[in-house]
C-alpha cells in the first residue's frame, strides 16, 4: 500500500509529468486556433476547453469517442501535478521563494479559469437611440415566451428555455393554463412563405402565421457572422382539449396573439432575455471616424441608467475601453448599427474577475525573484573570474 | 595598428549613416526637397507629399525608383519628382512604368503580351547576361497608358471577384482586385489638387473666380424667371460640375483648413475647395498655389517652381507650424531610410562575425561589435523618430512589431556580447536585425506604414505595457531560437564549437529563454488583463491570444525539460529551434487563419515564406538529431570517449 502511494506520489509530482501535460496543452491549444475558422470561438471553448475530451464521431456514425485530453482534463492534471510537486519536492528555501510565487499564481489564474468557465456569462444589450430597456439578450441561446397580456398594467411572462423544446417532451407549469408540447424543432432553418407548389404537404401549424409559412431546416452555423436561427412548432393542450399548434421563429417579428379562456396571450420564440432591477437608456451614439477616412476613431454610448426606487438616476458615457461597471456586470461598448443610430453592448457577468490580477502580481514577482537570483549568482560567478 | 581597425570600421560606417543625411540635390536645380515637404492629410494623418509618394510608389509597384530595365536613365528624379509628374503633367506619368502585374493571367487580361513583356537590350552584353539569367529578360511593371484600354474589363473582373469572401479569391482574382485597387489610388492621386487633362489649370481657374459674381446673378436671374447673361451662365455651369467630380475622386485632402487654430481637421479636397469659392468669392490660396506649380511644372519654368514652393511653405510655417515642422522630420527620415541602412549594415555585421570565428578572432570581432552598436543605434533612433511622428508607443501594427522584435534581439545581443566577447552575439545580431528589417520592408509594400489606430487599439497606456512587453517575448524566444542554430551550425558542420565555447552558447540560450519566459508569461497576463478592462473577460480563446499562451507553454516546456534533466544542452537547443517555429507562428500564422485552411490561400506569398521557414527550423531540428558522434565538433571527443 505504501508502495503503491509513493509511486503515485512520484508520478504526479514528476516534472516528467509537468512537460508531458504543457506539451498536450499546446497541442490543445494549437489545434483548438485552427479549428476556430470551422466551430467559431464558441464552438471551440465548448468543444476543447470547457470539456474533459475533445471527442470526435466515429467515421460514418454519430457516436462520438474521445480523441484528445480536453481543457479540464489537462487543467486538472496540471493543477494536481503542481500542487504535488510543491509538497513533495519544494522546501521552504530563500533560493526557491521565486519558483514557488509563480507556481502559486499559476495555480490562481487555472482555477481563475475554471471558474470563469463555470461562472461567465455574456449577454448583448442593443439599444435604439431613446430606446430603454431592463433586460439583455444570450448571443445564441433562444426561449420560448407566452405572454399573458390581458392586463395593461404589467404583463405575465412564461419561459421556456429552447434545450426543452429541443428535447420534444411535453411541458407544464401549474400557473400556465394549458400543457405545451413541442412537436418539431429545427436548431436552424430558414422560414418562405407558402406556395402549393413548394410545400403540398398541409403544415404542421393550425394557428397564426404558421399556416402561410413552410420552414426549411439548415445546417447548423458556427461562423462569426453568422447566426443560427431556431423554429418550433409548438401545441397548447388546455384540460378541455388542443388550442392549435403555432410556428414559432426567431424571424418572425411580431409575437402572435390569441385568447383563451377570456384572457389574451401572445406566443414568441426570442432570445433568451435577462432581467435587471434598473434600465438602459440610449440617450446618445457618436461615431467618430478619422478625417477623410472610413476608420473608426472612437465610439462612444450616452446611457441614462435608472433604477425603479430612484437611487441611480445618472448619465454614463461607454467607449472603447472604458465599459460601465454597474452591479456586478461590465457593459462594454461592442458595436453599432443602423446609420450610428443603434448601439451595441455586450453585458458580461464574470464574478472571478480578480483572481488573473492576483496571478498576475504573484508570477511577475516570482519570475523577476528567481531569475534576478540567477542573474546575480551568473555576475558573481563572472566578477570571481580571472580575466582572461 | 590592428588595434585601430574596428575603430575604422565604427568610422567607415557612421560616414556611410551621415552620408545620408547630405541633400541629394536633382540635377535640374528644382526644389523638390520643399516640393516633398508639403502636408496633406490622407488616411487621417498629416503626411508630407514625400510620405504620399513613396509609399504610393511601394504600393504600386514594390520599389521606389520609377524605371524600366530597357531605359538607362530613370524616369523621376526621386518619388517625389514622380509624384509632381502624376499630379502636374500626367500626361507624361501615365506612360511609366509604375503598376507591377506578376499574374500571367492578369497579363493576358490587360491584353500585355509578349512584344510589351519581353525585354530587348541595346548592348549585346547585356543582351547575353538576360540569356544567361544576370538580367531580368521579362518585364513586370507597366504603365498607366498600355492599361488603359482593358480598364472596363479590369473593372467588371473586379467586380465579379468583389463578393468572393478575400481567402477564398483565387490568385487571379486577388491579382484583379489589387490592380484595380492600385490604379483607383493612381486615379485618387491624379485628381489630387489639380484636374487632369486641363492643359492650363492655373488660367482655368482665374477664369472661373472672375466670371463668378456674374455667373451667381445668371444662375439667380435665370432661376427667378428673368432675363440672364448667357455667357457667364455657360462658364459657371460647365466649370463647376468639374470641380464637384475633382472634389468626389480622391479622398487626400490637399488644402488645410482655413482656420487651423478652429477647425483643425476641416482640410478640403482642391475639388471641394474650389467650389467653395462660389460662396466666399475668392480661391483659396493653397488651391491657387498648387495650380501655379501645375503651371510652373508644366512649362519648365524652374525659378518659379522654386518661388512658389518657397512661399507657399513659408506661409503654411507660419499658419501650420507643428504640422510643418512635422513634416519636416519625416521627409528628412524618409530620405535617410535608416531600416535600409541598418539592413546593410546588420549584414556587414554576420559576415564580419562569421568570418571573425575563422580568421582575426580580435579584430574583426570588435569591428562587427562596433558596427553592431552602430546599426543598434541607428534602428533606434528611426523607431524613435517614428514614435514621435505618430505620438505612439513603439509597436502599432505589424510592421513596427517587426521593427521592434529585430530591436529587442539586438539589444539582447548587444548585452551578450559585451559579457561573452566571442562574436556569437554579432552573428545572431547580424542574423536577426537582417532578417527582421527584411520582413519590415515587404511589410512597408502595403502602403503607408504610420497608420491610425483603430478605436479598439486606442489605448497608450496598454500599447505601452502589454504590446512592448509582449514583443521584446518574441524577440527573446527568437533570439534564443538563433542561438541554438549557431551552436547546431557549428557543431555539426564546422570543428570550431570547442567545449567553451559550447558551454558558453548553453548558458547564452538557457538566459534568454528565462528572460522570454518573464517577458511572454508578463505580456500575455497583461493582455488578458487589457481584456478584462475593456471587454469585461479575461480570455477568450481567440487566436492572438492562444498565439501568445503557446510561446508561454513552449519557454515553459524549455525551462521545465531542462530542470528535469529531461534533455542535455543538445535537446535543449532543439527544443529552443522550435521555438522559433512557435514564435513565427504566432506572429504571423495566427494573422493568416483565415487562408490557411482555404485551398487558394495556400497562395498567399507571405504563407509560403512562413511554411518555409518552418521547414528550414525543422530541417535544423533533424540536423541537431544527428548522434554526436557524427558532430564534427564531438567527433574526437566522443571518439577519445571524453564525452
Amino acid at each position: 500500500m505504501h508502495e503503491l502511494w509513493s509511486s503515485f506520489r512520484v508520478f504526479f509530482s514528476s516534472l516528467k509529468l509537468t512537460v508531458v501535460l504543457l506539451v498536450l496543452s499546446i497541442i490543445l491549444v494549437f489545434w483548438a486556433t485552427i479549428a476556430q475558422v470551422r466551430l467559431g470561438v464558441w464552438g471551440v471553448q465548448e468543444h476543447f476547453f470547457r470539456t474533459f475530451f475533445v471527442l470526435s464521431k466515429l467515421p460514418g456514425t454519430e457516436i462520438p469517442i474521445p480523441v484528445f485530453p480536453g481543457g479540464y482534463f489537462i487543467g486538472g492534471l496540471l493543477l494536481l501535478n503542481l500542487t504535488a510537486a510543491h509538497f513533495a519536492r519544494f522546501a521552504l528555501k530563500w533560493g526557491k521563494s521565486g519558483i514557488a510565487l509563480t507556481h502559486l499564481g499559476l495555480v490562481i489564474l487555472l482555477i481563475g479559469e475554471l471558474l470563469s468557465g463555470l461562472w461567465q456569462e455574456e449577454y448583448s444589450l442593443r439599444l435604439d437611440e431613446g430606446q430603454t430597456k431592463n433586460y439583455s439578450e444570450s448571443f445564441r441561446l433562444s426561449e420560448l415566451a407566452l405572454i399573458d397580456t390581458t392586463d395593461a398594467q404589467f404583463d405575465d411572462v412564461f419561459v421556456v428555455p429552447e434545450k426543452l423544446l429541443a428535447r420534444g417532451r411535453a411541458v407544464t407549469h401549474p400557473p400556465l393554463p394549458f400543457r405545451i408540447v413541442p412537436k418539431a424543432y429545427y436548431p436552424n432553418a430558414s422560414l418562405q412563405m407558402r406556395s402549393p407548389a413548394t410545400a403540398p404537404n398541409p403544415s404542421l401549424a393550425t394557428q397564426g402565421i404558421g399556416l402561410q409559412v413552410t420552414t426549411t431546416p439548415l445546417a447548423l452555423t458556427y461562423k462569426m457572422d453568422e447566426r443560427n436561427l431556431p423554429a418550433a412548432y409548438v401545441e397548447l393542450i388546455a384540460p378541455e382539449g388542443s388550442l392549435g399548434t403555432w410556428l414559432v421563429s426567431e424571424q418572425l417579428a411580431e409575437p402572435q396573439t390569441f385568447t383563451h379562456a377570456g384572457r389574451t396571450w401572445s406566443i414568441a420564440l426570442r432570445l433568451q432575455r435577462h432581467y435587471k432591477p434598473y434600465s438602459l437608456t440610449l440617450v446618445n451614439f457618436s461615431h467618430d471616424r478619422y478625417a477623410g477616412t472610413e476608420i473608426p476613431k472612437n465610439f462612444s454610448s450616452r446611457i441614462r441608467l435608472t433604477t425603479p426606487d430612484g437611487r441611480d438616476d445618472r448619465e454614463v458615457l461607454i467607449y472603447m475601453n472604458n465599459p460601465l461597471r454597474y452591479a456586478g456586470l461590465t457593459f462594454y461598448q461592442a458595436g453599432f448599427d443602423n446609420n450610428d443610430r443603434t448601439t451595441v453592448l455586450q453585458v458580461v457577468r464574470n464574478p472571478s474577475w480578480l483572481l488573473p490580477y492576483v496571478a498576475c502580481v504573484l508570477m511577475s514577482a516570482g519570475l523577476l525573484i528567481q531569475f534576478g537570483i540567477s542573474l546575480f549568482a551568473f555576475v558573481a560567478r563572472r566578477r570571481a573570474l580571472p580575466t582572461a | 595598428m590592428k588595434r585601430y581597425i574596428p575603430f575604422l570600421a565604427l568610422l567607415l560606417g557612421i560616414a556611410y549613416l551621415v552620408s545620408a543625411f547630405r541633400d541629394k540635390a536633382d540635377d535640374s536645380g528644382r526644389d523638390l526637397a520643399g516640393f516633398g515637404r508639403l502636408p496633406v492629410l490622407a488616411n487621417g494623418r498629416i503626411k508630407p507629399l514625400d510620405t504620399i509618394a513613396r509609399s504610393s510608389l511601394l504600393q504600386l509597384q514594390g520599389r521606389q525608383r520609377v524605371s524600366d530595365p530597357a531605359v538607362a536613365a530613370p524616369y523621376a528624379a526621386n518619388p517625389s519628382a514622380w509624384l509632381a509628374d502624376v499630379l502636374f503633367s500626367p500626361e507624361r506619368a501615365d506612360t511609366y512604368p509604375t503598376f507591377r502585374i506578376d499574374s500571367p493571367e492578369l497579363l493576358t487580361l490587360m491584353g500585355l503580351m509578349e512584344a510589351e513583356t519581353k525585354i530587348t537590350y541595346d548592348s549585346g552584353l547585356k543582351h547575353t547576361f538576360a540569356i544567361l539569367g544576370f538580367l531580368p529578360s521579362t518585364r513586370s511593371r507597366f504603365s498607366f497608358k498600355q492599361l488603359e484600354p482593358r480598364l472596363t474589363e479590369l473593372e467588371r473582373q473586379s467586380q465579379l471577384a468583389a463578393p468572393v469572401a478575400a481567402q477564398t479569391r483565387t490568385p487571379f482574382q486577388r491579382a484583379v482586385i489589387q490592380l484595380y485597387g492600385n490604379i483607383r489610388h493612381y486615379l485618387e492621386l491624379k485628381h489630387m489638387v489639380v484636374m487632369p487633362g486641363s492643359a492650363d489649370f492655373l488660367s482655368e481657374l482665374m477664369r472661373f473666380q472672375e466670371g463668378l459674381p456674374a455667373g451667381i446673378a445668371a444662375v439667380r436671374a435665370r432661376q427667378a424667371g428673368q432675363g440672364y447673361d448667357q455667357q457667364a451662365f455657360q462658364t459657371i455651369m460647365e466649370l463647376a460640375p468639374r470641380y464637384d467630380f475633382m472634389g468626389g475622386a480622391t479622398s487626400i485632402l490637399a488644402i488645410p483648413p482655413a482656420d487651423p487654430v478652429a477647425a483643425p481637421a476641416a482640410w478640403k479636397t482642391a475639388g471641394n475647395a474650389i467650389l467653395d469659392t462660389i460662396q466666399t468669392g475668392s480661391l483659396s490660396p493653397a488651391v491657387m498655389a498648387y495650380a501655379g506649380l501645375a503651371h510652373a511644372w508644366r512649362n519648365h519654368r524652374t525659378d518659379q517652381f522654386n518661388k512658389i514652393v518657397e512661399l507657399y511653405g513659408a506661409e503654411l510655417s507660419r499658419r501650420l507650424p507643428a504640422a510643418m515642422s512635422k513634416t519636416g522630420a519625416e521627409t528628412r527620415f524618409n530620405a535617410i531610410d535608416p531600416f535600409d541602412r541598418s539592413l546593410k549594415l546588420f549584414s556587414l555585421v554576420f559576415l564580419l562575425g562569421i568570418v571573425s570565428w575563422l580568421k582575426f578572432p580580435e579584430v574583426l570581432g570588435r569591428s562587427a561589435f562596433w558596427l553592431m552598436v552602430l546599426a543598434f543605434a541607428a534602428t533606434t533612433a528611426g523607431i524613435a523618430t517614428r514614435m514621435w511622428l505618430e505620438g505612439r508607443p513603439p509597436v502599432t501594427n505589424l510592421y513596427s512589431s517587426a521593427l521592434f522584435v529585430g530591436w529587442g534581439a539586438v539589444g539582447l545581443c548587444l548585452l551578450l556580447e559585451a559579457i561573452y566577447q566571442n562574436a556569437i552575439g554579432s552573428v545572431a545580431a547580424g542574423l536577426i536585425g537582417f532578417g527582421t528589417l527584411l520582413i519590415a520592408h515587404h511589410l512597408s509594400l502595403g502602403g503607408d506604414t504610420l497608420e491610425m489606430m483603430r478605436a479598439v487599439l486606442d489605448s497608450n497606456f496598454w500599447l505601452a505595457t502589454h504590446v512592448v512587453v509582449i514583443t521584446i517575448g518574441y524577440a527573446a524566444t527568437f533570439l534564443a531560437g538563433f542561438l541554438a542554430l549557431i551552436y547546431i551550425v557549428r557543431g555539426v558542420f564546422t570543428p570550431s564549437l570547442d567545449q567553451a565555447t559550447a558551454d558558453a552558447l548553453n548558458r547564452m540560450v538557457y538566459g534568454i529563454v528565462c528572460f522570454a519566459t518573464l517577458f511572454s508569461l508578463i505580456g500575455t497576463v497583461l493582455g488578458g488583463i487589457w481584456a478584462d478592462q475593456s471587454w469585461g473577460r479575461f480570455w477568450g480563446w481567440d487566436p492572438k491570444e492562444n498565439g501568445a499562451l503557446i510561446i508561454v507553454l513552449w519557454n515553459a516546456i524549455i525551462l521545465h525539460a531542462r530542470w528535469g534533466g529531461l534533455v542535455k544542452p543538445r535537446g535543449m537547443m532543439m527544443l529552443a529551434v522550435f521555438g522559433n517555429i512557435v514564435t513565427s507562428w504566432s506572429w504571423f500564422g495566427t494573422n493568416m487563419l483565415g487562408i490557411g485552411l482555404h485551398s487558394y490561400g495556400f497562395m498567399d506569398a507571405a504563407f509560403w515564406w512562413l511554411s518555409a521557414f518552418i521547414v528550414s527550423q525543422l530541417a535544423f531540428i533533424a540536423v541537431a538529431a544527428l548522434p554526436l558522434a557524427r558532430w564534427r565538433s564531438f567527433a574526437d571527443q566522443t571518439a577519445k570517449g571524453t564525452l
